[in-house]
């Protein structure tokens, strides 16, 4: 496809729904129960912080077979400030733009030696959710690299096509009808806000990908593996979408 | 393999009934038999197999959490005939293109079904008719 042509039909496929408005924007803790919030405003209360403490641990450690821990290269996970807003980016090495999980495991395998952590484990989420929980406050701040647009475009394709026997799409969900309600859910404005997240039906944290799975499920559409370049296409177009929104992970959701 | 690819479609579409749609109705039932309101009221009120509510609020008080994406059911049977029903659940977008409403009864032209689903409908014509006739007694 020319650029010119993908630029049109992501002019035509925004159009076709309601976008939204950069005064109405609003991340889905504002959708939630106060009880909900409140979980999230306090480190004390937030079941993510779990994560969070074994991610120090992990940072500490030396692993694999260059006996390195993320430390002896980073330094404090303090220096890791202003990271997780920027990703996904693109990777020289792999010549498509990965997510902040891929490049966790692209250090663990080139510099630790290390073999890849499984998406959703425990030891991914813990050092995603630690780096994450760096850019609290931050604005979402996608790069403006030339490289990533034909990505962000089929990203913008997917939100806006109708997938699944019920035959939706996300922006029908999230842009034509946010703020309503699905059953017992408000259907929030799907901002990547605070990712990864504590997700009380989950009892567990999750990744973005996780929650996109969800919604793929609800939709009867075949979800895509874990790190699949779609996946990460819809990540990058979910930041971009909610640029210059402040990040508050590690979130909580219900 | 080249058979199996020439018949499946074939099959999947016999595993529908066929029907005729008259200007915005389907008069006949898909089984050429009426439904039965009492399966089709425990359909539509079932999150996993109607979905309904998810959209829709209804005439069900014990259901706590339904939908306001789409009209409420009360009354349906009065605004609506039969036929003209049956066309909004079996494809609700050949009236309304852009509508969220799912394709109750159509297999064609959806993209990427999870495979659990593929190629089959979301009701059976069984599903449909006591849909239809529970419908039917949501008269204002
Ligand atoms: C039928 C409606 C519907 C469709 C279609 C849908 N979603 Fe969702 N989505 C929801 C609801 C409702 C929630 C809120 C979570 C919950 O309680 O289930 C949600 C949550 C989300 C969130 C989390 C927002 C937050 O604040 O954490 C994201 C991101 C998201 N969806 C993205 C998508 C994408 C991308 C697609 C398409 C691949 C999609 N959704 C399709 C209904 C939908
Ligand atoms: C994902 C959302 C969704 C689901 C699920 C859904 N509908 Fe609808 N439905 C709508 C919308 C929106 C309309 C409004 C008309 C339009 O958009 O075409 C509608 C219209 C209708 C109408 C005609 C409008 C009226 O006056 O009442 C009927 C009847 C109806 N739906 C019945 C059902 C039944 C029965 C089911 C389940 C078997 C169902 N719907 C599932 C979204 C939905």
């Amino acid at each position: 496809m020319n650029r010119r042509l993908g630029a049109l039909l992501l002019l035509m496929a925004t159009q076709a729904s309601a976008e939204i408005p950069e005064a109405e924007r609003r991340s889905g803790y504002h959708d939630m129960g106060a009880s909900v919030q409140a979980m999230q405003d306090d480190d004390m209360a937030n079941p993510a912080m779990l994560w969070v403490l074994d991610g120090e641990k992990l940072w500490a450690q030396r692993q694999g077979a260059a006996g390195r821990s993320c430390a002896d290269c980073h330094g404090e996970p303090s220096r890791m400030t202003g990271v997780a807003v920027r990703y996904p980016a693109f990777s020289e090495s792999a010549s498509r733009p990965i997510s902040l999980d891929q490049r966790i495991n692209q250090c663990r395998t080139e510099q630790q030696k290390a073999p890849a952590f499984d998406y959703e484990s425990r030891e991914l989420l813990s050092l995603s959710a630690l780096v994450a929980m760096q850019s609290r406050e931050h604005k979402i701040a996608p790069p403006d690299d030339p490289r990533l647009r034909t990505f962000l475009e089929a990203g913008a394709a997917t939100f806006n096509r109708r997938q699944g026997q019920l035959n939706l799409s996300c922006a029908q969900c999230h842009e034509d009808n946010r703020g309503k309600r699905l059953a017992g859910a408000t259907i929030p404005q799907a901002h990547p806000t605070g990712y990864p997240i504590y997700r009380l039906e989950w009892q567990s944290l999750g990744s973005l990908q996780r929650r996109l799975r969800n919604c793929l499920i609800g939709m009867r559409a075949e979800p895509y593996a874990y790190g699949a370049p779609d996946y990460v296409a819809l990540e990058l177009y979910l930041m971009k979408r909610a640029a210059g929104m402040p990040f508050e992970a590690p979130g909580v959701r219900p | 393999m080249l058979v199996a690819a020439l018949v499946a479609p074939a099959l999947a579409q016999d595993a529908r009934r066929a029907y005729v749609v008259e200007d915005d109705a389907i008069r006949e039932s898909l089984t050429g038999k009426p439904g039965d309101a009492e399966r089709g009221r425990a359909i539509v009120g079932n999150r996993q197999v109607g979905l309904c509510l998810l959209c829709h609020a209804g005439p069900f008080p014990e259901e706590r959490f339904q939908g306001n994406l789409a009209p409420d059911l009360s009354g349906a049977g009065s605004r609506w005939s039969e036929g003209q029903l049956r066309l909004r659940i079996v494809d609700a977008a050949s009236l309304n293109p852009a509508t969220i409403m799912p394709p109750y009864y159509r297999t064609e032209g959806l993209d990427r079904v999870a495979r659990s689903f593929a190629e089959k409908p979301i009701f059976s014509a069984e599903q449909i008719e006591d849909v239809i006739a529970y419908l039917r007694t949501l008269r204002d």
